[in-house]
């Protein structure tokens, strides 16, 4: 075994030499690994720390139980119910297919859901549940509590949903949530985290979305111990949100029940005010809808079914419909007119059944002519000419004026949607939004609430109110946030001379309670309770020459979407007034046939809290009454007997 | 000297050579390895199963191995030298044909009782091969061009096959560790300031035609190199591993979280973590002062060999310790280089700590041939 080797004394010195550099390179690299590892882990330690920090916790939103809302007594308008949906966990289920199976047999689960939860649970992560049902009936879910044993990984979890357990009656004023949608987001600057919770509901029309931000509370947070695919680990404290904060409204739900029923059958709308504070104790628009349906996700049929109803059930035609006020406008007019001292109560015009300015001819309602009317039989017996002739007297400035300090034309600010602004016409509105200048006609149209003169059922029922007080009276909705009252407009005075006011109402007084006043047929017997009301008929069509030669034909021969608006706005008592009520109903024909009934009917129901004696009527409507009556128990819906006061 | 001059009186022999092993070094290759057995129970989440145990298994039988390999005199490995690295040749041959494929990449071939990969048993048997070659070759010829060419051949061959699999961090290593025994057996400076001069050339080169009519690579490539140096472009792929990976490093602080309170490691954030990222779960739970007792344990593991191979009259005991050392050496090196953000992310395990059977086989081997050279050497 010979071995021979090279190394020669030369060879050995080359490779020490080579060995130090090669091992002093190997050295130096290594310190400067050392130096690294310092500044990673020394200098910079804090940074690193924070970022495995977040890194390791997770914030989980505790979503807020959302503020109730109840009526003035306490009654529940929206509340929050358990929702029970079964979710189902893949990895705790074992083999998925069986345990759908099983599921279908037990619950209401159609196939094409099924392949929805197929596919969502072949997506997740398989410690992650999925929602097999939602809004599952409690019979169900005891169903699967008992076979529970042979379902393993489903659960059924109790969440919290919005349900409106008076239904239809509050529709418009309440509104309804609905899940968030990316639209919703896009409108929203800064959204809360809470809207990306999927489900999370949120308020889409009236109070619910108007007072979103107190309704909706702000978010508990968990903070979780999470490894890599986000499975929790383990909690790691946990800061309980706020709930969102309870509503008391205004209204008197047994009172707006009444009424949604009144005004069933008709496309109408009706408010009940207190004058003396503001509060808004019915605020009705029929017909009206489920919010329910809109929480569960309404079906495209429901959908179309209130879409495409002539009578448009989603409007809130009570604030966001506007309506030529007709001659409850005459009020207006009347108090422009004795405030700029053109008229005095007594001072007269003649009424021959027309009158002809510039040309055109001015038809009174009364084709034969009132004759001379003082303010009085001109309130009472809705003289148009009269009125023609104080308004070109006057010029239309001062209506506009006056029409502005009882409350029209302004946008009145509520927490509901789309409430509207009406309109009172100005000479420079006609130049800016017509292009047109202003004619002498128009003045004319506008003395009997035509025209162009618009105005919300709402802002009639405010007009009423000021003109039974005298102060600016401004309607409230809510009257408690959190158990706190919300501030009362009390109302300063509107500042027109009380003896004019008392002229009007005298004369408004004699339109449901003299015989010859528009309203007498629909007068409050009970003497403590007599109302002053004011009946309006408006067109919404111009009766052309032809039809006038023809003979104006009845509101009865004419089709629906033709025929008169009927208005009728009242306060009541006459003597100490507590209440003012606005009715309007859509293409209803007469006001004093159509409105001042149903009005007449609402306003005792509200003096009376109830349903009211029938002695309050008059003597030959007695029967009817009764029946009517009759038939309206019947029809409304009972009364909820749970009852969660909290006021 | 010739082998006449061995004093075999001095020589120890039979079970005496046991006395004469490198007792530090196996002190210090233990020491290191319990620092792979600790981290890999603490990632299994206090737990021997299912990585711990088999390691300290494989650590044992790497120590037999060692043993085995020591008691059997230099000589007789360095004449076995061509057939090793002709071997080796033939299983990255076989890899290619009949390999495993993992990660991507066929890197193995499936021995039943254990996965064999090639590739780190070329590592070694190159050294070996060069060692033998210049051991052999007379001095003054080691820095003539033929002779020169002769041991760059022998180290392509296996890169070559290595690139092929494709594996670029053992390539690297390969033609590195090649290159390191070639200085220390005296091939003359300039030869390597002129592959490294006109390898920056070519790789500057490369870089500067970007964007330029004559561009030396598609797009697509040029994307994937900046990607390959800078993984913070792809922060959820390559970049999420070497985020993660300095997020467990940096926040171990000076004494880290404790022992099984690393939360990176233990809530599954950080990738490979018993295996090329196990550094990182080390620093996480024992900070500072843990991973620098590492990279001392490593230093001394280095130093041991150098001094061993410096005392070392036969040349090719020498080359061979040394080149060893290096392949070591550049082992750790790229690896820490690697989750400390200082090198992009090549697959090159921490030696003796990261899981894996191959790796450690072939560093015990490769220990075992360090030891007989200490206990053979001439005297």
């Amino acid at each position: 075994m010979k071995r021979p080797t090279k190394n020669t004394a030369a060879g050995q010195r080359t490779m020490s030499r080579r060995a130090l550099i090669l091992g002093g390179a190997q050295v130096g690299f290594m310190g400067l690994l050392a130096m690294r590892m310092r500044y990673m882990q020394v200098e910079e330690a804090d940074k690193f720390r924070l970022l495995a920090e977040e890194n390791r916790v997770n914030i989980r939103l505790i979503p807020p139980a959302r503020g109730e809302i109840f009526d003035r007594n306490g009654k529940p308008i929206a509340v929050n119910d358990p929702a029970y949906r079964i979710t189902l966990t893949r990895e705790d289920a074992g083999d998925v297919d069986t345990i759908l199976s099983r599921l279908q047999s037990l619950i209401n689960l159609d196939d094409e859901e099924l392949e929805r939860v197929r596919t969502e649970l072949k997506r997740t992560q398989p410690f992650l549940p999925v929602t097999v049902a939602d809004q599952v009936p409690w019979s169900e879910v005891t169903k699967i509590a008992v076979n529970a044993p042979a379902l393993p990984g489903v659960t059924p979890e109790v969440g919290l949903t919005r349900s409106y357990p008076q239904g239809s009656d509050l529709a418009h004023v309440v509104g309804y949530v609905g899940p968030v949608s990316d639209y919703d987001l896009e409108k929203i600057e800064a959204p809360d985290q809470l809207l990306f919770i999927p489900r999370f509901q949120l308020g889409k029309v009236g109070i619910e979305a108007k007072l979103e931000d107190d309704l909706r509370g702000q978010a508990g947070a968990r903070r979780v111990e999470v490894n890599h695919v986000g499975r929790e680990m383990r909690e790691l404290d946990r800061r309980e949100g706020q709930q969102g904060r309870d509503l008391q409204l205004t209204i008197d739900h047994t009172l707006q029940n009444y009424v949604q029923a009144r005004l069933e059958g008709e496309s109408a709308a009706a408010i009940v005010m207190d004058v003396r504070n503001g509060d808004l104790l019915a605020i009705s628009s029929a017909p009206s809808f489920d919010p329910n349906l809109f929480v569960r996700g309404i079906s495209v049929s429901d959908y179309r079914a209130l879409t495409e109803n002539k009578y448009r059930p989603l409007a809130a035609k009570a604030v966001q419909g506007i309506y030529p006020p007709g001659s409850t406008f005459k009020m207006v007019v009347a108090l422009a007119g004795l405030e700029a001292g053109v008229i005095g109560p007594e001072d007269t015009y003649y009424c021959p059944g027309h009158l002809t300015v510039a040309g055109r001819r001015f038809h009174c309602w009364k084709r034969v002519g009132h004759g001379h009317m003082n303010l009085e039989g001109s309130l009472r017996e809705s003289c148009d000419v009269y009125y023609y002739e104080l308004a070109l007297e006057l010029g239309i400035a001062k209506i506009t004026d006056m029409a502005r300090r009882l409350g029209l034309g302004d946008r009145i600010d509520l927490p509901m949607s789309a409430v509207a602004s009406g309109l009172t016409p100005t000479k420079a509105w006609k130049r800016e939004a017509r292009g047109e200048e202003w004619v002498i006609g128009d003045t004319v149209n506008s003395a009997i609430g035509q025209g162009f003169v618009l105005a919300s059922p709402l802002q009639l029922a405010v007009m009423t109110a000021r003109i039974a007080t005298g102060n600016a009276v401004t309607p409230r909705l809510i009257k408690k946030i959190d158990g706190i009252e919300q501030p009362v407009n009390q109302g300063e005075s509107i500042g027109l001379n009380e003896n004019h006011l008392r002229q009007v109402r005298k004369a408004m007084y004699s339109v449901s309670n003299n015989r010859k006043g528009t309203a007498y047929s629909s007068r409050i017997i009970a003497e403590d309770l007599r109302m002053a009301g004011k009946t309006g008929t408006s067109q919404v069509r111009n009766i052309t020459a032809k039809e006038r030669a023809a003979g104006v034909r009845s509101n009865a021969d004419l089709p629906w979407e033709r025929r008169d608006h009927a208005l009728f706005v009242d306060f009541a008592p006459y003597d100490d007034p507590q209440i003012a009520v606005a009715v309007v109903i859509e293409h209803g024909g007469g006001g004093s046939s159509a409105a001042a009934p149903v009005a007449r009917d609402i306003t005792l129901q509200a003096l009376y809290g109830g349903e009211p004696p029938l002695d309050a009527y008059p003597t030959k409507d007695r029967n009817r009454i009764r029946e009517q009556q009759k038939k309206l128990r019947e029809y409304r819906p009972a009364a909820q007997t749970q009852s969660k006061s909290r006021a | 000297m010739s082998f006449l001059e061995y004093n075999v009186k001095t020589m120890p022999s039979g079970i005496r050579k046991v006395l004469y092993l490198n007792w530090p070094l196996i002190l210090l290759l233990t020491a290191v390895a319990g620092f792979g057995f600790l981290m890999l129970y603490s990632v299994a989440g206090g737990s021997g199963t299912p990585w711990a145990e088999a390691q300290m298994k494989r650590f044992v039988l790497g120590l037999v191995v060692m043993f085995a390999i020591a008691m059997i005199p230099i000589w007789l490995w360095r004449n076995l030298s061509v057939v090793a690295y002709l071997g080796s040749l033939v299983l990255l041959l076989a890899v290619e044909f009949f390999g495993a494929v993992g990660m991507g990449a066929q890197r193995w071939i499936d021995l039943g009782f254990m996965r064999l990969q090639p590739s780190e048993l070329t590592k070694i048997t190159l050294v070996m091969i060069l060692a033998a070659y210049y051991d052999a070759l007379p001095l003054n010829r080691t820095s003539r061009p033929l002779w020169v060419i002769i041991p760059v051949v022998l180290i392509l061959i296996p890169t070559y096959l290595v690139l092929r699999q494709p594996d670029l961090g053992t390539a690297l290593l390969l033609m590195i560790g090649g290159g390191a025994v070639m200085f220390l057996a005296g091939v003359h400076w300039a030869y390597f300031v002129a592959v490294l001069t006109s390898g920056i050339a070519v790789v500057t080169a490369v870089f500067k035609s970007r964007g330029t009519d004559w561009q030396l690579l598609k797009d697509y490539q040029f994307r994937r190199i900046d990607t390959f140096l800078d993984p913070a472009n792809d922060p959820l792929g390559a970049g999420y591993h070497i985020t993660q990976a300095k997020i467990a490093l940096g926040s171990g602080g000076w004494t880290g979280r404790g022992f099984m309170q690393g939360t990176q490691s233990r809530l599954n954030f950080l990738p490979e973590k018993h295996t090329d990222f196990i550094f990182t779960t080390l620093a996480e739970e024992f900070g500072f002062v843990g991973a620098f007792s590492l990279l001392g344990l490593y230093a001394l593991i280095i130093l041991f060999c150098i001094s061993s191979a410096l005392a070392n009259r036969d040349r090719f005991a020498s080359i061979l310790t040394l080149g060893i050392a290096t392949t070591f050496f550049l082992f750790f090196a790229v690896n820490m280089s690697m989750v400390m953000g200082l090198a992009p992310v090549v697959g090159v395990p921490l030696p003796l700590v990261s899981y894996g059977g191959s790796a450690m086989l072939v560093l015990m081997a490769a220990f075992g041939l360090v030891q007989s050279a200490h206990i053979h050497r001439p005297r």
